[in-house]
């Protein structure tokens, strides 16, 4: 079971998650996504919070070699980035796999009117 | 539209960012493999409904009430309105403002997609991105008032507004009485997200009172 207290612990064994006095906050609903899914992941075993925190540390360090400004809005991209290398590595989905997924989510986009759910199908695959 | 060019971004059809889509990917990806279970990660997110975005929209309403000029220039105009207290849309995103009265109560219902003005609203709760509140909304509104508690005068007349790729609804809920002379901040404290969908009413004075 998720709960917020399962999250409370999260943003304590990952310190450097954006929170407020009450737990974590997000910019976009995207981000607080990202992170249920992690609790999610962490509550089935698939990763400690110290396996979690080194991927995420790992990703955030690449970023900056790279350019990346730090200044704490793109936390969560680089969230996200750990999240998907992570369960590649451990066998759950390869990068493939959400690559094709994600064209797929953008081919569902493009053929769904503005107003209507937005719903995957087998052709969105194609 | 034709798409001629082989540009996919008409304002026509939904559209998801970049991250939005991997998010997605991500998700159908763990669900179909049995990791997450899509139900339980809204329930977690729902938790942190106040923590998510800017959620400008309570200072927007509490402006309203407290300022003349400023709710005239909302009501016409709702876009720069807003940009006045720091808030810029999407481009090419056009915030109405509807004020609800005794007379005509506003609600409106919204999509999947990201049209949703979360930097206005916060999240959607769970409950509004369903097929079936889109559709009992349109055909039972005061059924779907009542189902969140809400009982509006017979006399008052309901009106269901649904965002179209360009327009984003914001409403003003009625202002509670007993706030005279309240400060725009503690007005603000009385704004719910719902009652700026217009699925709720604002909060009275007793509902903060500690």
């Amino acid at each position: 079971m998720i709960d917020q207290a399962a999250a409370t612990r999260a943003t304590q064994e990952v310190p450097s998650i954006p929170r407020d006095a009450d737990g974590p906050v997000f910019r976009e609903p995207w981000e607080a996504q990202a992170f249920a899914m992690t609790l999610a992941l962490h509550e089935r075993g698939l990763f400690t919070w110290s396996e979690w925190a080194a991927a995420l540390a790992k990703q955030i360090k690449r970023a900056q070699a790279a350019g990346d400004p730090d200044t704490g809005e793109t936390y969560y991209s680089h969230w996200l980035a750990a999240l998907e290398k992570l369960v590649a590595d451990k066998g759950v989905a390869t990068e493939a796999i959400l690559h094709r997924t994600r064209d797929a989510w953008d081919h569902a986009c493009d053929r769904t009117p503005h107003g209507k759910p937005i719903e995957l199908c087998a052709d969105d695959f194609r | 539209m034709s798409g001629h060019d082989g540009h996919h971004h008409d304002h026509d059809h939904s559209e998801l960012t970049e991250t939005e889509l991997r998010v997605r990917a991500l998700e159908t990806v763990l669900t179909e493999k049995g990791y997450v279970d899509p139900a339980a990660l809204d329930l977690l997110i729902e938790t942190y409904e106040k923590k998510v975005g800017p959620r400008n929209g309570a200072r927007v309403v509490a402006k309203a009430w407290a300022d003349p000029a400023y709710r005239a220039r909302l009501l016409k105009d709702a876009t720069p309105a807003i940009g006045e207290l720091g808030y810029a849309g999407r481009q090419g995103e056009h915030i109405v403002a509807l004020e609800n009265t005794p007379k005509q109560h506003n609600m409106v219902v919204c999509t999947l997609c990201s049209c949703y003005p979360w930097p206005v609203l916060g999240l959607p709760p769970v409950w509004y991105k369903s097929a079936p509140y889109r559709s009992r909304a349109v055909a039972d509104p005061r059924g779907v008032l009542a189902d969140f508690g809400v009982t509006l005068p017979k006399d008052t007349d309901i009106r269901v507004w649904d965002s179209t790729a360009e327009i984003r609804y914001l409403v003003v809920p009625v202002r509670p009485a007993g706030t005279d002379g309240w400060s725009e901040d503690k007005l603000a404290d009385l704004v719910t997200r719902d009652s700026m969908i217009g699925t709720g009413l604002a909060k009275q004075p007793k509902d903060i009172a500690k």
